[in-house]
């Protein structure tokens, strides 16, 4: 594991690689968001209490999911882009960052619209949620300390103690609902056992879930690539014309 | 070397006394806006919890200047090419930014406390929550200062990164100053969290701001 990740530090083989997994991951998306909608939407029953808002709950949790493991995922770049100075853990940690943000913003919004019709109100301020905006400020404040230094490398390391400093905040947002009591439900999927879920909504969920993983993954390898590019653009511009 | 910090610090602290006394002046007026905004009625019983409200914007006023004049004039050079851990530097600084703010802020609470009608039983709970709960102010603090040394928009940028990680101690204190059962416990453990966490991240932070 350690020599792949050594091996894919060189930006030509990491762009060779990325280039043929992204056409798999992107359609692998495509295909899990089509099914996952129909299955979600049409093919799912409705919740006996919630009626047809429960499919909300099909884009809330996936978003919620990935706004907390995008956030590991910026840490555990963070964390090797200062221990080890692997160039492509920062950058990695860099592009995670907006997607992180967008699916947090997602996690909310439709959290807030399904908040009105099931508890009766928009917000609350209980753990859960709190917790999670702080996630969202932490992410808005990770991209601000990055476009804040003139020098690329100060910007790296600044943002990479941040993100590092802001993973506190995860362990609070997972078991926020378990520490305090809450209007926000308490996990219901990954717990030890079974999951307190009928198979019918759980197998649409899982595969908006992964539909919401291959988008990730693929909106990151393109931003990679595109801040790669960039790099490989300014180095040009440095070299002397033949 | 952190006995020597703390000692010069409060020397310059106790001559120069400007700047953390503006802090607490603000904290002062601040408090006082709340009840003439909210009319006196609303103000009052808008509770303890403004007084941490305005105690963490204090705390970040006062946080720009931690270690941007030590940045300015090479004393953070010479403090980082020592052979001693940095990290002992950023502990005296955080001590003598604590006497310098907290410890004042946790005095004065009781007296605003009193002025916003609070129960005069309440008071010492109030001067005690300050006294828990301001450490941690100050250590998360010290990281986000040390991360924007040099920045652009320094301490605008200051308050975005360091404001959603003083949430915590916001509803905790708040809840320790009304007397919530256990919110005491956990504000200390905030700031005995913040203690072990948050000057290691600061003198990361310093180092890489000092070895560009």
């Amino acid at each position: 594991m350690a020599r792949h990740l050594h091996r894919l530090a060189n930006p030509g083989r990491f762009r060779r690689a990325a280039e043929r997994v992204l056409p798999w991951t992107a359609g692998t998306s495509v295909v899990a968001f089509i099914a996952g909608l129909w299955l979600a939407l049409v093919a799912s029953p409705i919740d006996y209490q919630q009626k047809d808002s429960v499919r909300i709950m099909y884009v809330h949790v996936p978003a919620a999911w990935m706004a907390l493991s995008t956030y590991a995922i910026m840490a555990l770049g963070s964390a090797g882009a200062l221990i080890w100075r692997h160039p492509l853990a920062e950058l990695a940690a860099r592009a995670s960052a907006a997607p992180g943000a967008c699916f947090t913003l997602i996690a909310l919004v439709t959290g807030s619209l399904w908040g009105l019709p099931t508890w009766g109100t928009w917000w609350v301020w209980d753990a859960r949620l709190t917790s999670v905006l702080v996630l969202l400020f932490l992410y808005i404040g990770y991209m601000a300390l990055w476009r804040a230094f003139d020098e690329p490398r100060r910007a790296g390391r600044a943002a990479a103690v941040l993100a590092l400093v802001g993973a506190v905040n995860l362990p609070i947002v997972k078991f926020s609902v378990d520490w305090w009591s809450t209007l926000h439900q308490p996990a219901s999927v990954s717990r030890f056992g079974a999951p307190a879920m009928d198979p019918t909504m759980l197998r649409p969920l899982l595969v908006m879930y992964a539909a919401f993983l291959f988008f990730w993954v693929t909106v990151l390898l393109l931003r990679l690539r595109a801040v790669l590019a960039e790099r490989r653009l300014a180095a040009l511009a440095l070299q002397p014309p033949p | 070397m952190f006995l020597a910090v703390l000692g010069r610090d409060l020397v310059l602290a106790g001559r120069q006394g400007g700047e953390s006394g503006l802090a607490l002046l603000f904290f002062v007026l601040g408090a006082v806006l709340f009840p003439l905004g909210l009319g006196p009625e609303r103000g009052m019983q808008a509770g303890l919890g403004l007084l941490w409200v305005v105690a963490l914007l204090a705390a970040l006023l006062s946080l720009e200047r931690l270690f941007r004049a030590d940045w300015e004039d090479g004393a953070l050079d010479l403090l980082a090419a020592r052979p001693e851990p940095l990290v002992a530097a950023v502990l005296a600084k955080c001590a003598v930014h604590w006497l310098a703010t907290g410890l004042p802020m946790a005095v004065i609470a009781p007296l605003l406390g009193s002025m916003l009608a609070a129960p005069s039983e309440r008071l010492g709970l109030l001067a005690l929550s300050f006294l828990v709960g301001t450490p941690a102010l100050t250590l998360i603090g010290a990281a986000g200062a040390a991360l924007t040394l040099g920045a652009r928009l320094g301490g605008v940028l200051t308050a975005i990164l360091v404001l959603p990680l003083y949430i915590p101690v916001l509803i905790f204190g708040a809840a320790a100053a009304e007397g919530r059962e256990g919110a005491l416990a956990l504000l200390a453990a905030m700031s005995l969290t913040a203690l072990a966490l948050a000057p290691a991240a600061a003198a990361a932070a310093l180092r890489h701001a000092v070895e560009q």
